[in-house]
């Protein structure tokens, strides 16, 4: 595959570079070069918003750094948790003096990182809470669901954390509110085309031509089953129950969709997919309140879409409508 | 006589950083096959990172425990992933057996290796068998102890060591992954040499060349 790089190592360097040059009037780069910050961060008397992660998601993690949103966003190495250090310093980027919580996702590497930096923070007396992410279904049975990855739905944690954290609330009640929208999350991913860090030069894992890994995580982890590449309407039904067989929500329930393409997949494709994925949700009644399409959360160029369904309460659905300042409007 | 042996562990980490850069590829591909084949590029950051901090300290006055701790806060600031985290334990604690210790004599290796196995455990909560660089680690630091209590020499001793992370590293293609990103891939990871764990018995060969 052809790529606009400079240098295969220098990849993330130039990603964050031209990336805090083009959004100046919303964030800002920390001394720290691996940690971005919204502009006028941090808050007094507000309750800091932290995340952090591998690159090669972009917009996140970064593109959802802003007001109302996260504070700060610690960067890691291209599908690699970002340093222990780097968490710490954006913790301290974000600290206006109420505490920080740290909304992450269920990764090896940033459970020990993010645990390193919480240390050393309480060591310059900062509060810390956390919440980490658990909303891809197909990374383990629901029994384990502590096991499962975070995707997509970290979206709406970092929203409805960023929505609450705006209010003035303590940093139990952000963290609360945030554990709360993670919990109410579901995703499920397929992928249909696999995707290549450009220092490895090859990827890493393969997917047949004319067959589909439903289940497939943000990192090419494998499925729940490789199968024929069946039509959209086919794949759509097929996300729909697997999310909502999981879910098990009563009827009436409101919800937010997210469809999120996985990089190489045009947008026009994941209209497609929502033709489905609405009429599928509806059929179960289920109110969708608010749908977003686009490449939210992506794996490189993997080709692939998730669909990401959280069930809203008063509280969320009050949230969903703060106003967000940040490169991914939400 | 802790400056020579504070010379001799920083001449460790030069051979260690040596051998990771010479075998980057390698572990990368080894860690395209259950990982995301970043594996090589992240050891060699951290070892590159390891060595510029060591060439900062005063390796004259430094004991050999400043030296681990060097190694362990140069490590955890240039590395994220899992594998910062356990190596920056795993030096620190190192640093923790040998303070106060000037010689490195066959105990303080045997201590060393101890601390690095129980650091990575404590750290990464794995256990023996779930396919991963404690594999390598734990093996390796019974070995040093068995060989200790066994009156062993210093090249038997290291001929121990070695040959326990060489066979810990080999048992992990019988595994199957419990811990870290080759977890998702259950069964479908047998077969494949873990690659922390082939990157630890690099290391722990680099250990016996040098000290």
């Amino acid at each position: 595959m052809q790529r606009f790089i400079n240098d295969p190592d220098l990849v993330v360097e130039d990603t964050v570079k031209g990336f805090v040059k083009a959004h100046s009037d919303i964030v800002r780069l920390a001394e720290n070069p691996r940690v971005v910050v919204a502009k006028d961060a941090p808050f007094a008397g507000k309750v800091g918003v932290v995340t952090g992660g591998g690159s090669g998601h972009e917009p996140a993690f970064i593109g959802y750094t802003g007001k109302n949103m996260l504070d700060a966003v610690a960067v890691g190495e291209l599908f690699s948790s970002p340093t222990a250090k780097s968490f710490h310093d954006a913790i301290r980027e974000a600290n206006g003096g109420k505490g920080v919580v740290v909304l992450y996702g269920n990764y090896a590497g940033d459970n020990m990182n993010v645990k390193m930096a919480a240390k050393l923070a309480a060591k310059d007396g900062i509060e810390i809470a956390t919440v980490v992410a658990n909303d891809d279904v197909c990374s383990a049975p629901p029994e384990e669901r502590e096991k499962r990855r975070g995707v997509a739905g970290e979206i709406f944690m970092w929203k409805m954390g960023g929505a609450k954290a705006a209010t003035g609330a303590s940093l139990e009640e952000v963290r609360a509110t945030a554990q709360k929208a993670i919990d109410n999350c579901r995703s499920i991913g397929v992928g249909l085309g696999p995707c290549t860090l450009p220092a490895v030069g090859h990827p890493n894992f393969q997917i047949e031509p004319g067959t589909m890994e439903v289940g497939i995580g943000h990192h090419g982890e494998p499925g729940v089953r490789v199968e024929k590449l069946k039509t959209a309407e086919e794949v759509a039904r097929d996300m729909v129950k697997i999310v909502l067989d999981d879910h098990n929500l009563p009827e009436g329930t409101e919800v937010a969709v997210l469809v999120s393409g996985l990089g190489a997949t045009p947008l026009n494709e994941l209209y497609i997919l929502n033709d489905t994925i609405e009429s599928e949700i509806s059929a179960r009644g289920l109110k969708i309140v608010k749908t977003w399409i686009g490449n939210y959360f992506t794996s490189l160029e993997m080709v692939g879409a998730t669909l990401t369904v959280m069930a809203l309460d008063d509280e969320l659905k009050t949230l969903l409508e703060v106003e967000t300042r940040c490169t991914m409007a939400l | 006589m802790s400056e020579t042996a504070a010379r001799a562990l920083a001449q460790m980490f030069e051979r260690m950083s040596g051998v990771i850069e010479t075998e980057k590829d390698h572990l990368s591909e080894l860690d395209g096959a259950i990982g995301d084949g970043d594996h090589g590029i992240t050891m060699s950051i951290g070892f590159k990172a390891v060595t510029a901090a060591l060439a900062a300290l005063d390796l004259d006055s430094a004991s050999p425990s400043d030296v681990m701790s060097t190694a362990a806060g140069g490590f955890l600031d240039a590395v994220g992933a899992s594998t910062g985290p356990l190596y920056a334990t795993g030096f620190r604690r190192a640093a923790q057996a040998l303070a106060g210790r000037g010689h490195l004599d066959l105990a303080a290796c045997r201590d060393m290796l101890a601390a690095m196995s129980e650091g990575i455990r404590d750290r990464g909560k794995a256990q023996r068998g779930d396919k991963t660089m404690l594999d390598v680690w734990m093996p390796a630091a019974e070995a040093a102890a068995t060989a200790v209590a066994n009156g062993r020499s210093k090249p038997e001793f290291w001929k121990a060591v070695e040959i326990a992370a060489e066979n810990g590293a080999a048992a992990t293609a019988t595994m199957v992954a419990t811990k870290g990103r080759a977890a998702r891939l259950r069964e479908r990871s047998l077969g494949h040499t873990d690659p922390g764990a082939a990157s630890a018995a690099m290391l722990i060969k680099a250990m016996a060349a040098m000290l």
